[in-house]
């Protein structure tokens, strides 16, 4: 494997890892407080649904869109995806927005979960099945999202596919052994990282993808090619740590009179 | 149906969008100025990409203190 190719595995690992951790808290805060049967079942409807979503969204990007804008579509999502998780990140880090807290998430969806009703021990109990379906299914499309944009502008599905099966696998394995939310797994800095590696690499695809409105429809080059990619990381990565600095320095949560984290939404 | 419909415009307006639209107004503006740059007067790919990486991570920038100034 190449350098290319480890860095594909590991942006998809850890973004994969991220979103799973947070299925799996939906997932364990459904099995535990109602029905383990009917939480499972819908955990199995939304992987079924996600196949079938894989399979039509992958074949219509590959089929319909030249490279160059397949490379702009998707480069411009992930630079989207990318910059939310950033800017969240940039607020955390600043102390501007209050951190990511899995137990915080899993206590209030037990509490849900019991202020739902009484389980009906016969048939399915549907509360359990359509959160967990639910939960599963959205955290499943952006892991999906990820492979797809990815594996295509790289030219690399399975490095794409098989980094997934691997985060994905590890935070599953691990929660069903502690059967407690993984609210020891450092989330908050690796969506930091993630947020730095999707907005590299979809700053990187979106200006290559403007190349198709040129006579040609060829892809614009960097400097360096792929290596420009290592370069954006560390311009993102300077840049936003430059921000957190100008945030703390003028942070209005910082005056003792003021509350902290409720600063920004 | 109605509800159907609804739930299903807000989650792909959640999983686009996201939760600050400023992020994606600001992608998209910048790449739109980039595309008439690059019609109008194409620039030299590796002087012209670069220049598009600065202006989305000034656009970046433009959201974050727009989020953050002081009411």
């Amino acid at each position: 494997m190449d350098a290319a190719a480890w860095g594909l595995g590991t942006a998809v690992f850890l973004a994969s890892t991220v979103e799973m951790v947070e299925a799996m808290t939906i997932v364990l805060a459904m099995g535990m407080t109602r029905s383990w049967r009917s939480t499972l079942a819908g955990v199995a409807a939304s992987l079924i649904a996600l196949a079938a979503f894989t399979a039509a969204a992958g074949y219509a990007l590959v089929t319909w869109l030249p490279e160059a804008a397949l490379q702009l579509v998707i480069g411009t999502l992930l630079l989207i995806f990318g910059l939310q998780w950033l800017r969240k990140a940039v607020l955390r880090s600043a102390g501007r927005k209050a951190l990511h807290d899995e137990d915080q998430i899993y206590a209030e969806e037990v509490e849900q979960a019991r202020s739902a009703g009484a389980v009906s021990s016969p048939g399915l109990d549907w509360f359990s099945f359509v959160v967990s379906f639910k939960g599963v299914f959205l955290e499943g499309v952006e892991i999906v999202f990820i492979v797809i944009t990815f594996g295509l502008n790289a030219h690399n599905m399975p490095v794409a596919i098989v980094a997934a099966v691997l985060g994905c696998a590890l935070v599953a394995a691990v929660g069903i052994a502690l059967r407690h939310p993984l609210s020891r797994v450092p989330e908050n800095t690796l969506k930091y990282v993630v947020g730095l590696l999707l907005s590299a690499f979809g700053t990187f695809w979106s200006v290559e993808g403007l190349g198709v409105l040129r006579p040609g429809r060829e892809s614009l080059e960097w400097p360096g090619e792929d290596l420009a990619i290592v370069a954006l990381v560390a311009a993102w990565f300077v840049l936003s740590r430059i921000l957190v600095a100008v945030l703390r320095r003028t942070d209005p949560a910082s005056s003792p009179t003021a509350p902290a984290n409720q600063t920004v939404r | 149906m109605r509800g159907f419909i609804r739930g299903f415009a807000h989650f792909w307006y959640d999983f686009l969008i996201g939760d600050d639209w400023k992020i994606a107004a600001a992608v998209v503006t910048t790449l739109v100025m980039g595309a008439a740059v690059l019609l109008a007067f194409s620039p030299r790919d590796l002087v012209f990409t670069p220049i598009m990486g600065a202006g989305l991570m000034v656009a970046f920038v433009v959201v974050l203190r727009i989020d953050t100034r002081a009411k």
